[in-house]
């Protein structure tokens, strides 16, 4: 089985974000970086299916250049080969553009398998695979735990609201974004990172493949939302905040 | 092109919960837009979700009734809403953010060539065109959203984000709309719906909760929260990322995919707010956060609040709470 996996590089968590001079981005230039949390698992799943069924597991990730270390880890951990769409530092995009550049991007590859996370951790789409299968003429399933193969087909599971799942047999080639938590994930061995450097990255701008462009909605500013809640929150030292909690909890909230 | 759809969701007859708030969402932007606001539903049960709809203020509505939509599938839902679209030509079509518009909504605006703004939470009218305002990193960041080019213009609402309860109320017409589908263009096929094994604990009945988040670093700190709650008499619950991590059973989890808690006293400790937790335990009467991060938007539902880290102020608290 053919599998591409999308992984995106996004802000390492607790970042602490700083709004960039333009107002519409967030500056890039101290932050740490790392795979998108659902794209960990998305790749985690592709690397098993190949494990189990055989075949190729392809990254494809679009981003500027330090998305390279990323791309890095996923081939460590055993993808295959990587497709790297190279993007302007600070380019902003669209989840649509973004879909037809990297379904370009894929043209050659005929995979049966595309996965992606389900939602990116910093612009937050929860689109851009749902998109993606639309642009590449794929059925899709959306908030993935499980997938199995089924004669000619896959049967997933996917998530509901409230504790709820549900089944789904799907055709291939299919697309399915993958939900976080399914199984562990593996960590890269010192052999993997060795093979790693071996391991064919295509590069390819965006440029190239059509641009990124936001065309059909345009982000005009990003900012820190206003703080509509009064709430009473203490910052002393522990000791004397943790006093001042419990005197309001037991005498103002009375719920102790 | 005028007009606002509300494409909504309910299962077996009933109303997700969050499609009122997409009407009062519908209902506010139609007010100030001076446009009509009409609502469609399709699937099983429709029929019934569409009479307890007709008691609200709308212009009609729209009620999707075929054979192939009568089970929820993206191909289905995305090709009949299509239709109705290319029917009614509304300028802007807005629907609530749940994981079933999540499914379907973005292959809709796409095979439409239309981008949908995600995850709304607010808005303004600018030269007779809405600006959306949607949350990025988790919450962290709003971004205002312009619509370009030309309707319709899709929106989905984040939960919460608009009140269902000062609906204008009203007596609407319901209409059936039948789509052209065919068995061949609904790819996927959806089996029964199943909950994993019967919870062992149920959350909802708690009166305090104390919920552990990603900031308690790893599993062998878990305890330490353990103890809080004991010292409250409450019941330990946590964030996605803990059950993920398999640190706690998966029915400690609190939000949308987990349990729905309203206990007397909710406690979040190192638990940052993101929609799909906060959705899980906003009902609290007393919402209670320990936090490092003052920005956490976990400060923006909470009543009291402890800006420090949490291995400091944990501890102490367990001492005060003995006083
Ligand atoms: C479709 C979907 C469904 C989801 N369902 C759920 C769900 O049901 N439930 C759920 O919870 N999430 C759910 N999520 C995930 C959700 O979006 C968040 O990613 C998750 O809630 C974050 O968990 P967290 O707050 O524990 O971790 P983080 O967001 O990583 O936050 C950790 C917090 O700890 C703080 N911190 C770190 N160190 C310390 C310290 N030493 N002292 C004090 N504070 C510290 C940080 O400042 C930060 O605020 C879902 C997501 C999606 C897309
Ligand atoms: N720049 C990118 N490069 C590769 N994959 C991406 C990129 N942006 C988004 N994706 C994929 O699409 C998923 C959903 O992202 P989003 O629609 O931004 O929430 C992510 O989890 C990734 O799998």
């Amino acid at each position: 089985m053919k599998i591409v996996v999308a992984i995106k590089q996004v802000p390492a968590r607790d970042s602490l974000l700083k709004i960039g001079a333009s107002g519409t981005r967030i500056e890039d230039a101290d932050l740490a970086w790392e795979i998108n949390e659902p794209d960990a698992y998305a790749l985690e799943a592709a690397l098993q299916l190949k494990e189990k069924a055989g075949g190729e597991a392809v990254v494809i990730c679009a981003g500027p250049e330090r998305a390279g270390q990323t791309i890095r880890e996923a081939l460590a951990k055993g993808a295959d080969r990587a497709i790297h769409i190279e993007v302007a530092e600070g380019e902003l995009a669209d989840p649509l553009s973004l879909a037809r550049v990297m379904a370009r991007a894929l043209a050659e590859e005929k995979p049966d398998l595309v996965l992606t996370g389900l939602q990116s951790d910093d612009l937050g789409y929860g689109q851009t695979g749902v998109i993606l299968a639309e642009v590449l003429g794929l059925p899709h399933a959306t908030l993935i735990m499980n997938v199995e193969t089924e004669g000619a087909g896959i049967k997933v599971k996917r998530e509901l609201e409230d504790g709820w799942f549900q089944n789904v047999e799907m055709p291939l080639p299919a697309l399915l974004t993958i939900q976080s938590g399914a199984t562990k994930l593996r960590y890269a061995t010192l052999m993997g990172i060795k093979k790693a450097k071996t391991k064919e990255v295509r590069h390819v701008t965006a440029e190239e493949l059509g641009g990124l462009s936001q065309t059909a909605v345009q982000v005009t500013r990003i900012y820190v939302p206003e703080k509509t809640k009064r709430s009473q929150v203490f910052d002393d030292p522990p000791k004397e905040a943790a006093a001042k909690l419990v005197e309001k909890l037991r005498f103002e909230a009375r719920v102790i | 092109m005028s007009g606002i759809l509300a494409i909504l969701e309910q299962r077996e007859g009933k109303l997700h919960k969050m499609a009122l708030e997409a009407v009062a969402a519908a209902q506010q932007f139609g007010r100030e837009l001076g446009e009509p606001v009409y609502a469609a539903l399709a699937g099983a049960g429709a029929d019934a979700a569409a009479e307890a709809l007709a008691g609200y203020k709308l212009a009609k509505i729209h009620l999707v009734q075929h054979e192939l939509t009568a089970n929820y599938t993206p191909d289905g839902y995305a090709i009949a809403f299509r239709q109705l679209i290319a029917m009614h030509q509304p300028t802007y079509v807005v629907l609530p953010h749940t994981y079933q518009v999540r499914d379907f909504a973005p292959k809709l605006a796409t095979a439409m060539d239309r981008v949908l703004v995600s995850d709304v939470v607010g808005h303004r009218v600018e030269n007779g065109q809405l600006v959306m305002v949607r949350q990025m990193f988790q919450g962290k960041i709003n971004a205002d959203v312009r619509f370009a080019g030309d309707a319709p213009y899709f929106a989905s609402i984040q939960a919460g984000a608009f009140r269902a309860d000062n609906l204008e109320a009203g007596t609407t017409e319901i209409a059936v709309m039948t789509p052209e589908l065919k068995p061949e263009q609904i790819r996927t096929k959806p089996l029964e719906l199943f909950r994993e094994s019967a919870r062992a604990v149920d959350l909802t009945t708690a009166d305090i909760i104390v919920s552990v988040g990603r900031g308690i670093k790893e599993a062998a700190n878990i305890p330490l929260i353990q103890q809080l709650a004991d010292a409250l008499g409450g019941q330990l619950a946590a964030s996605r990322p803990i059950c993920d991590n398999g640190w706690l059973p998966m029915e400690r989890q609190v939000g949308s995919s987990g349990q729905t808690v309203a206990p007397k006293m909710y406690l979040a400790v190192g638990i940052s707010g993101a929609i799909q937790h906060l959705v899980g335990m906003k009902g609290a009467r007393t919402i209670v956060a320990i936090n490092k991060d003052p920005e956490a938007p976990i400060f923006e539902v909470a009543d009291y609040g402890i800006v420090g880290d949490l291995f400091q102020v944990v501890p102490a608290l367990i001492e005060a709470l003995k006083k």
